[in-house]
């Protein structure tokens, strides 16, 4: 056994859509991340990225393949991992600090406890403001924070993102990247990060993963060996355009290549 | 940003053109009864009618007071029915395959028709106008409240089960109140028909009450008199309406500038 976290191994991944047609989401999918690494999934819109991470949640479970959190199988387990949806979220009902303490209230923290627990945090989130505001009345950058720290206070080791910043504008993006990065480099999770966005995947990732669609496969494993810790304004470095080289390349013979035959 | 003043303008004529249109009906109606000099126990000028409702203020407020208790009772009753049902079937989908078809044809019944059956039952106390008054409001109580635990976002069920949640977790911290805005449209018109209810009772039977009032003062051709029960009727249902307004905004502090 290997010293992975999270191990996806040979996992495939049918839906039918109706009767006739069926959908190969995810073919012979596999993928690992080690303690504290950031790894990111990036791949075109319906290529199933969504898919993995729901199977790691738990949320659905693979036709065939094995998932693996620390050696233990998960297949089919919730609440084992933290996980982070593509839209925010946000329960309208609720203020920040009641939003973000769910999960503490699901695992039963009485819930003065988890209040105090949520707002001794929100300084770090850059929410402190807002802790008795509801959802309507935040940003779009706001909102991707407030949903980070519920995921945060999941308090699990494995932290799966499906792509947090996808709705933000570019500006935005490139803030909350920033501080992505200060965020993780401080509590040290063990992400699993959806993107379809380059420059988002080679500045948050120690590895990537590309994925080609239909059928949903990993077509290759890129290692991004650039210093930590890591700033927004490293896009412009050379190394980092060459990475980026090498990761366009590979989605244009890869994945464009096979879409287009 | 909106400003004050529109807000307060809009706010304003909301209020002023029902107003004012109401205000001109009545102008024409006393012109009217005026110069036709129509007969009083046929059809009562508005001051007539103020007048009217002036003098037997006494008696009123005491039949308005059996009223209420009623509408109250019953209100209370429908929304606990109400609730329960629509709960439960949320809960069992096989409940739901038995019961709501009939929840929905029951509704076909006439209660003109079963309130007689209830003063059978129960006699002429208070409890056949409760059940009256119960039996017209439940059902859209019930029917909102099934369509608002139906329609969570199904992203917040995802959410939640990925984080590991329970049932009955999921039911309370997401179900309920989401569906909340549904609960209060429902009562909000179980509210405006609830008054109806409790009158319907009363005229078939009653000792105490604005419905046997009515019936007493039409059977007295006492217009004016019953034109004046009417006025109390409807403000009373109005105001059960409001306080639901008022309630759902107290609840519900999120709900209003949603969107
Ligand atoms: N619940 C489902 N039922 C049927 N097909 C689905 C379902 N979820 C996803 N799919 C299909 O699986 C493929 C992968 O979807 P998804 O994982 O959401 O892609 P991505 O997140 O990479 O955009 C798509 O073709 C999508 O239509
Ligand atoms: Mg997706």
């Amino acid at each position: 056994m290997s010293g992975d976290k999270l191990t996806v191994r040979g996992v495939n991944k049918i839906y039918s859509r109706d009767r006739d047609q069926i959908v190969l989401a995810l073919e012979d999918a596999s993928l690992s991340i080690q303690e504290g690494e950031f790894v990111s999934l990036i791949g075109p819109s319906g290529c199933g990225k969504s898919t993995l991470l729901d199977l790691v949640a738990g949320l659905t479970t693979p036709d065939s393949g094995e998932i693996l959190l620390a050696g233990q199988s998960i297949v089919g387990q919730r609440g084992k991992v933290s996980y982070m949806p593509q839209s925010d979220v946000l329960f309208p009902w609720c203020t920040v600090v009641d939003n973000v303490i769910i999960p503490l209230r699901l695992q039963r923290v009485p819930l003065a406890e988890a209040r105090a627990e949520a707002r001794a945090l929100l300084p770090t989130f850059g929410l402190e403001k807002f802790a008795t505001s509801y959802p309507y009345m935040l940003s779009g950058g706001m909102k991707q924070r407030a949903a980070f720290l519920r995921t945060y206070l999941c308090k699990k080791d494995v932290m799966l993102l499906d792509e947090p910043f996808g709705k933000l504008d570019a500006l935005t993006r490139m803030q909350m990247q920033g501080w992505l990065l200060d965020i993780w480099q401080r509590f040290k999770h063990s992400v699993l990060f959806v993107t379809h966005d380059v420059d988002e995947a080679i500045l948050l990732s120690d590895r990537i993963f590309l994925m080609s669609s239909s059928p949903g496969r990993i077509l290759v494993e890129m290692k991004i060996p650039l210093p930590r810790p890591r700033h927004p304004r490293m896009v412009t470095e050379k190394t980092f355009i060459e990475l980026k080289r090498e990761l366009m390349d590979w989605l244009e013979t890869g994945v464009f290549g096979i879409a287009e035959r | 940003m909106k400003s004050w003043r529109n807000i307060a303008r809009g706010d304003w004529n909301t209020f002023l053109l029902p107003t004012s249109t109401l205000l001109g009906v009545l102008i024409i109606w006393e012109v009217v009864v005026k110069i036709t000099a129509i007969e009083k126990w046929l059809l009562p000028a508005p001051s007539a009618i103020l007048k009217a409702l002036w003098s037997v203020k006494e008696l009123i407020w005491q039949h308005s007071l059996q009223t209420m208790q009623e509408t109250f009772l019953g209100l209370a009753l429908a929304v606990v029915v109400g609730v329960t049902i629509a709960t439960a079937i949320d809960w069992s989908e096989t409940l739901k395959k038995a019961v709501y078809p009939l929840i929905i044809a029951s509704q076909t019944i006439p209660i003109i028709a079963v309130a007689p059956l209830l003063i059978i039952w129960f006699g002429y106390g208070l409890l056949p106008k409760v059940l009256v008054v119960a039996l017209v409001c439940f059902f859209p109580i019930s029917v909102n409240l099934i369509d608002g635990y139906r329609l969570v976002e199904p992203d917040m069920l995802r959410l939640m089960s990925a984080m590991g949640a329970e049932r009955w977790q999921i039911f309370r911290m997401v179900k309920l109140p989401a569906a909340m805005p549904f609960f209060f449209s429902g009562l909000r018109i179980a509210g405006t028909y609830s008054v109806m209810g409790a009158i319907i009772g009363e005229w078939l039977g009653a000792s105490r009450g604005l419905g046997i009032f009515m019936t007493r003062s039409s059977q007295s051709f006492l217009t004016d008199r019953v034109f004046a029960i009417i006025i109390v009727i409807t403000i009373l249902s109005l105001a059960i309406f409001l306080l639901v307004e008022g309630l759902a905004k107290l609840t519900m502090p999120w709900h209003d500038q949603r969107k």
